[in-house]
């Protein structure tokens, strides 16, 4: 991984550096392992191996411990999102309301399945369990942008905004 | 509030959020202002109304006047019309469909008659960033009556003789509850909020942390009073940044009046509260699961005995209530649990939230008291099904729950009528379904959650939940026997009666229920390859009629793979080698030209 280009211009000094601050500003260390990788993601978008193995020397628990972890919840992603996420609720309410067929136009236009980045880099798609928003079902969030009741002719003009 | 003479509450919940009501709320303040009103008139961002269907909405006091579906440049003539010169925008109001006459007052809507709010009582009401609203409205009276008149024996007597039970899913007595933890011995306890809500379609945890976050923070410290705690924790999903930053905001202020922290009200007793994050595991709903992960581990359930009340949060004594459950504390301690008694059922007493979704013409968050029946539910206040189609099932429970059908709609509904009709209370999601839901689809949807969230510790559902997902995509596709249908209702017998923990328990709810009430549509699935909802693609086929198509187009030009060919004014025609069955085309075509079968 230490040969990609692109990750290690992303994982900068300065992102371990703030991420090394807020675990010594940690009042207690035992318990802190989620906090500290929603901080890591929230500095670096994504939780790469040497992210994982730099929390564990820092936590001082085993890196499979911190895999284990990363692993199990679905909030945390070792794959970088997209310059724009594209998550489309899968939640019952969307569901019922057509959002599978949504999704399925999103994974047929950008030409990759859910969990994945395209290849320039600049959107990736995911499913999400309910947003809550299950009045403008189908919902789907392109960053933090929601759009409501979409159907899947809308698809295609929704990419082109960020085209 | 009294200084103002009218009230403008706008909803700040995710929904309103997400349709741009808080540029509403801007404009509004900047109309008011240019008018010269801002002394007179108030503008309030408030939490949920419930009537998320017609988002955004503007309600205006003391008139109850309930505009809808309002736009932010809307904000001019709501000023300058009804503000200013008194007069109701007609345009703005919300219709009755059955009438479609306009309701001037929102207690006259059918949404709202047959409501009960009380674990939804500020939501909409007040401002839940302000904390002095909340005690206007008689906030942190409860905990001022427990800490000061009430011995903590007393508020668990209160609490048991109210019969409220747990609002998360499980049903069990909250009183019972708080006195097991009080009996535990340990030098220190913990009161937990779960508040991961993970059930999809259900939203009413998220809004009432929205709407009014200083309900659950006083209900913890009473509870913590009850029980010997001085430690709170909230654990909050992390995909809902609102309500976090609302409760945070809550327990800031709530430490700068001294209603939390050291010796509240003078009465010696302290309490602070803590907020962990989720990160995204449904089975951490499950309480044990949940523990393990606020100590920072996977969130895996373990066997109970020992039950968190005897050791949990770091092996202390913990007493762990869902959202909704703590929102209704409050309110018992000050009305008295004799008032609570006499809302709801025999066994199940008080109210109950519902997330009504899926095809209704009402989606929202409703509140209404136990014994309400499911046809009161969906065709009052629901407003009944959505282009008028017919009413199929309700899905109540989410997944661990079951299907509900045309017999069931005259059933009261309350923990252990669910029980017995093969679903269950849950959370209280409420997903409507038509005729056009297929249900061994639906009960595939719910399958896939699982198998996806089942957190793989016990063989019957990290493995059983694959395999009954599998098979279920094999009905779908038209490729299952009569063997594995068979096959589906032993297996799912079997993981719930050996599965580790209440998700896997439950699992198989979804197949069950529906195999039982749908066994003819899982039978036509397999014996003639045809799917009578019309919505398993690999055994539908669309076709265009000769005599109805008009060739305008419309069809091919929403066609996403170009599988639809035809000269403008002539009949088209379906490539059925390209056609993905998306239904974009059926769902365009204005002649009913286009036909599954």
């Amino acid at each position: 991984m230490s040969n990609c280009e692109t990750c290690t211009n992303k994982l900068s000094e300065r992102g371990f550096r703030e991420l090394e601050q807020f675990i010594n500003d940690l009042d207690e260390k035992t318990g802190a392992v989620i906090s500290v990788l929603h901080k890591a993601q929230e500095i670096f978008g994504y939780l790469p191996r040497e992210v994982q193995q730099f929390v564990a020397n820092k936590l001082e628990i085993p890196v499979s411990k911190v895999y284990g972890i990363v692993s199990f919840y679905s909030f945390f992603t070792m794959i970088p999102k997209g310059e724009h996420p594209i998550s489309v609720c899968m939640g019952t309410a969307c569901y019922v309301r057509g959002a599978e067929k949504v999704l399925d136009e999103f994974k047929r236009a950008l030409n990759i399945e859910v969990g994945e980045t395209t290849a320039d880099g600049k959107f990736s798609l995911d499913a999400l369990r309910c947003v809550g928003a299950c009045g403008l079902a189908p919902v789907v969030l392109v960053g933090e942008k929601v759009y409501g009741r979409v159907t899947p002719d809308q698809v295609k003009s929704i990419l082109k905004e960020y085209e | 509030m009294s200084r103002y003479k009218m009230h403008v509450l706008v909803c700040g919940g995710t929904g309103c959020v997400s349709s741009n009501s808080l540029q509403i709320v801007d404009n509004l303040k900047n109309h008011i202002k240019e008018n010269g009103l801002e002394n007179d008139i108030q503008v309030l961002k408030t939490g949920c109304f419930g009537f998320c269907e017609k988002g955004p909405i503007v309600k205006i006091l003391p008139d109850n006047t309930f505009y809808v579906q309002v736009k932010p440049e809307d904000a001019e003539i709501i000023v300058k019309e009804h503000l200013v010169k008194g007069r109701k925008v007609d345009k703005l109001l919300y219709k009755e469909p059955s009438t479609e006459k306009s309701i001037d007052d929102s207690k006259h809507m059918e949404f709202y008659k047959k409501q009960m709010r009380v674990a939804l009582r500020n939501c909409g009401f007040i401002d839940p960033d302000n904390i002095e609203e909340y005690i206007a409205r008689d906030g942190y009276q409860a905990l001022g009556k427990a800490l000061v008149e009430m011995t903590p024996e007393l508020v668990i007597e209160e609490m048991k003789k109210s019969g409220l039970r747990g609002r998360g899913g499980g049903g069990f007595p909250t009183g019972l509850k708080w006195e097991f933890a009080r009996k535990n011995k340990g030098d220190q306890k913990y009161v937990v909020c779960n508040a991961d809500e993970g059930d999809p379609g259900a939203f009413m945890d998220r809004s009432i942390l929205e709407g009014d976050p200083h309900s659950i923070v006083e209900a913890m410290a009473i509870c913590g009073y009850a029980i010997g705690a001085d430690k709170g924790l909230v654990y909050i999903r992390a995909e809902y940044p609102l309500a976090v930053k609302r409760l945070e905001k809550a327990i800031k202020d709530a430490r700068e009046y001294g209603l939390l922290g050291k010796n509240i009200l003078d009465s010696g007793f302290d309490f602070d509260i803590e907020i962990k994050y989720g990160a995204g595991a449904f089975v951490c709903g499950e309480e044990t699961a949940l523990i393990h992960s606020m100590e920072g581990e996977r969130g895996e359930p373990t066997t109970k005995p020992p039950f968190p009340a005897e050791s949990g949060y770091w092996g202390k004594p913990t007493n762990v209530n869902n959202v909704e459950t703590f929102a209704n504390v409050p309110v018992i301690l000050l009305k008295g649990a004799d008032w609570f008694q006499t809302i709801g059922t025999e066994k199940s007493k008080g109210t109950k939230v519902f997330a009504l979704a899926g095809k209704i013409n009402n989606v929202g968050l409703i509140e209404v008291p136990m014994g309400t029946t499911l046809r009161e539910v969906i065709f009052d206040i629901g407003g009944g099904i959505k282009d008028g189609k017919r009413f199929k099932a309700v899905q109540t429970g989410g997944p661990s729950g079951g299907c509900l059908t045309e017999e069931d709609l005259d059933t009261p509904i309350d923990f252990d009528n669910l029980l017995a009709k093969g679903s269950m209370m849950g959370s209280g999601g409420m997903i409507v379904m038509d005729e056009d839901d297929c249900m061994p689809s639906v009960a595939k949807f719910y399958l896939e959650f699982t198998e996806d969230e089942s957190c793989g510790k016990c063989t019957p559902c990290r493995i059983g939940t694959k395999r009954l997902s599998e098979l279920l995509d094999k009905v779908t596709k038209g490729q299952a026997t009569m063997e594995d249908l068979e096959m589906l209702k032993v297996l799912s017998e079997t993981i719930r009666d050996t599965a580790l923990c209440g998700l896997g328990q439950t699992a198989p709810n979804p197949v069950l229920s529906t195999i039982e009430t749908f066994w003819d549509e899982y039978v036509a699935h397999v014996k003639e390859n045809r799917c009578p909802a019309g919505q398993c693609t690999d055994l539908l086929k669309y076709f265009i009629l000769e005599e109805k198509c008009i060739g305008c187009t419309a069809c091919s030009r929403v066609c996403p793979v170009e599988a639809i060919s035809g000269k403008v004014k002539s009949v088209h025609v379906i490539d059925q080698d390209k056609c993905i069955k998306c239904g974009a085309c059926y769902d365009k075509c204005k002649f009913s030209a286009i036909i599954k079968k």
